[in-house]
């Protein structure tokens, strides 16, 4: 057993990285949370619209939007890789969009169709131009979170802020709350019921492709420390976890965001016990949220329902009075 | 200043879905303060003819105008209840949430609802008799009940113009009365509501006017002229048993009246 399982010691696995390495898991754990943060809250829209596989969609479309961008440009740049990234995920969308309504194909065939053969440019790019494209497509579909700390560090008005990524990480985590807070009504009624967002002036297209804009830009700075596989997880998790434990939405936002941080403090402990990839290991943690969320959910929980089930009858209220129309 | 302008006027109107048309060359003038029954059997095409009307689906041919002017600029003065089934009705929102998203249009962007659209929301609600229900989640309701929201809500958007897509299916007989009469006193406030309705005989008690539906405009105006057994026969398509019922029903009403 002992040799399938490192063996838990607790003061290595939660009291070491602390102790001796906090100035690295510090930027690390931050990372995770701003990653699971800002994926979680554009995430708790795509499960609203039932549009969960765009974003699985988006984030393989990052491959060859990166791969164009560095092939034109001629630079690994992060605004070049964004750009490219940035552009890749929405013309996703638009392809999807275009399918979708111009042919008799579902949307979640549509979706298929439109990521897998982007990605599959991706790769045929990468390897007829391996020599030029200096990319690691290892890196690019799993990320590695645990290098962020090593990243050049940034300062802003002679403060040290801290690593570049999570810096930037931190940026688009805060501008996606942001505007989440400013369009709150606007994106509430157009996800709701679309028909009448339009008759209230608010046009569906506009808050479709602006949501869509805002996903790339999340998918395209969480992929390089979690990959384009992983980061669909983040997409998910989050938002799905906190709709097993509230039914209001700013409720469900807020807990999300709980979510992104415990699902990235226990991953990297996870991932210390278990000598594996951070990213992976975050992910993990977030769907064992998931499943406890799912087992002990007050209301909606399997153990409530069970419960419930098997109680005798609990003493009721006063007997109801006859409804008539109320 | 354009006070007397037909509600609604709708000229050689054309929706098709893939270069299917589904209505073909609609041309009506609806007058303003009238309550207007919109008739036809699944599939007409009364749902297009609202969502077209709206600006929800392209049109292929024709115009719209409300109250005189093209849609784009009468928007503030439309409400709209959509059919039941077209939300989602699992979405972690309150009663009153849906309620306030009536107010929304009268906001604009960025601003947040404030406490005078809370009132207004919430004597809506006392309208409709849902105001004990504000603060549910809108899963928990029966269908009759989300019914009542989405009015409540048309209501909270204080509109001249409203769009109703069967307001009263899966409602009650109390209910449906108590809907009835709330919108007589919109019309009485000078209202014009066009109901997409199923039930025919009752259609006749409803409303003043009626518009008979099938993919083209079969008959428009006062309801005692166009409800004739051969307007209805030409708009069913001659299903007859359906229509002998109708027969049936009317007959029985003249008898009771
Ligand atoms: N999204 C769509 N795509 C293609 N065809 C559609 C679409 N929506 C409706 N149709 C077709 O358009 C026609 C009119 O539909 P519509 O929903 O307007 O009917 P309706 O009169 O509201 O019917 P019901 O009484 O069942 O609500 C139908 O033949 C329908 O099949
Ligand atoms: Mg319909």
């Amino acid at each position: 057993m002992n040799d399938l399982i490192p063996e838990f010691d607790f003061a290595r696995v939660f009291i070491a990285p602390w102790a001796d390495g906090a100035q690295t898991f510090i930027w690390i754990a931050l990372m995770g949370f701003f990653v699971a943060a800002a994926c979680g809250l554009v995430g708790n829209y795509l499960i609203l619209r039932r549009m969960a596989l765009v974003g699985d969609a988006i984030s393989h479309s990052v491959l060859p939007g990166i791969a164009i961008a560095f092939l034109l440009a001629n630079s690994r740049s992060t605004p070049v890789m964004f750009l490219g990234a940035l552009v890749a995920g929405i013309l996703t969308t638009v392809i999807i969009e275009v399918i979708h309504k111009k042919s008799r194909v579902k949307q979640d065939a549509a979706i298929g169709i439109a990521f897998s053969t982007l990605f599959a440019i991706g790769v045929i790019l990468i390897s007829l131009y391996a020599d030029k494209v200096d990319l690691d497509a290892e890196c690019v579909l799993y990320g590695e979170i645990a290098f962020v700390p090593l990243a050049p560090h940034v300062q802003m008005f002679g403060l040290p802020l801290g690593p570049e990524p999570v810096v930037r990480m931190g940026f688009v985590a805060a501008l996606t709350l942001l505007l989440i807070i400013l369009f709150y009504k606007e994106l509430l009624v157009s996800s709701f019921d679309p028909g009448l967002a339009a008759s209230l002036g608010i046009n569906a297209g506009v808050m479709h492709y602006a949501l869509m804009s805002m996903l790339s830009v999340v998918v395209v700075s969480a992929f390089e420390s979690v990959g384009a596989i992983l980061v669909i997880a983040m997409l998910i998790l989050p938002g799905a976890t906190a709709s097993l434990l509230s039914q209001r939405l700013p409720v469900v936002l807020l807990l999300s965001g709980v979510h992104g941080a415990l699902s990235s403090l226990l991953g990297i402990h996870l991932s210390i016990w278990l000598e594996c990839s951070m990213a992976a290991a975050m992910v993990v943690m977030g769907a064992a949220l998931f499943v406890l969320a799912w087992v002990f959910s007050p209301g909606a929980g399997l153990l409530a329902t069970w419960l419930s089930r098997r109680s005798k009858p609990v003493r009721l209220e006063a007997a109801p009075q006859p409804a008539y129309g109320r | 200043m354009h006070d007397t302008a037909p509600a609604l006027e709708l000229h050689d109107l054309t929706v098709a879905y893939h270069k299917k048309p589904v209505l073909w060359g609609i041309d009506l003038e609806v007058p303003q303060g009238k309550l207007i029954g919109i008739v036809g059997p699944n599939g007409a095409g009364k749902s297009t003819l609202i969502k077209a009307v709206m600006g929800l689906l392209p049109i292929s041919s024709g115009w719209v105008k409300v109250f005189g002017q093209p849609l784009k600029k009468s928007l503030q003065r439309i409400g709209y209840v959509p059919q039941r089934e077209s939300v989602d009705w699992d979405f972690p929102v309150s009663v009153m949430d849906v309620v306030l998203m009536g107010r929304y249009g009268r906001l604009g962007l960025i601003k947040r609802p404030t406490k005078e659209d809370r009132e207004v929301a919430r004597a809506c609600l006392e309208k409709v008799h849902m105001l004990p229900y504000a603060n549910r989640q809108i899963s928990n309701l029966s269908g009759g009940q989300q019914q009542r929201v989405f009015l409540a809500r048309a209501l909270a958007q204080e509109s001249d113009l409203y769009f109703m897509d069967e307001p009263f299916s899966g409602v009650d007989a109390a209910t449906e009365s108590a809907i009835i009469t709330l919108l007589h006193e919109l019309r009485e406030r000078g209202k014009t509501m066009l109901v997409v309705h199923h039930d025919l005989p009752t259609a006749r008690e409803y409303f003043d006017m009626l518009i008979l539906l099938n993919m083209r405009l079969v008959a428009f105006g006062p309801t005692s002229e166009v409800f004739t057994n051969e307007l209805l026969q030409t708009t069913y398509g001659g299903r007859l048993t359906i229509l002998s019922d109708v027969a049936e029903a009317v007959k029985e009403q003249r008898i009771l009246r």
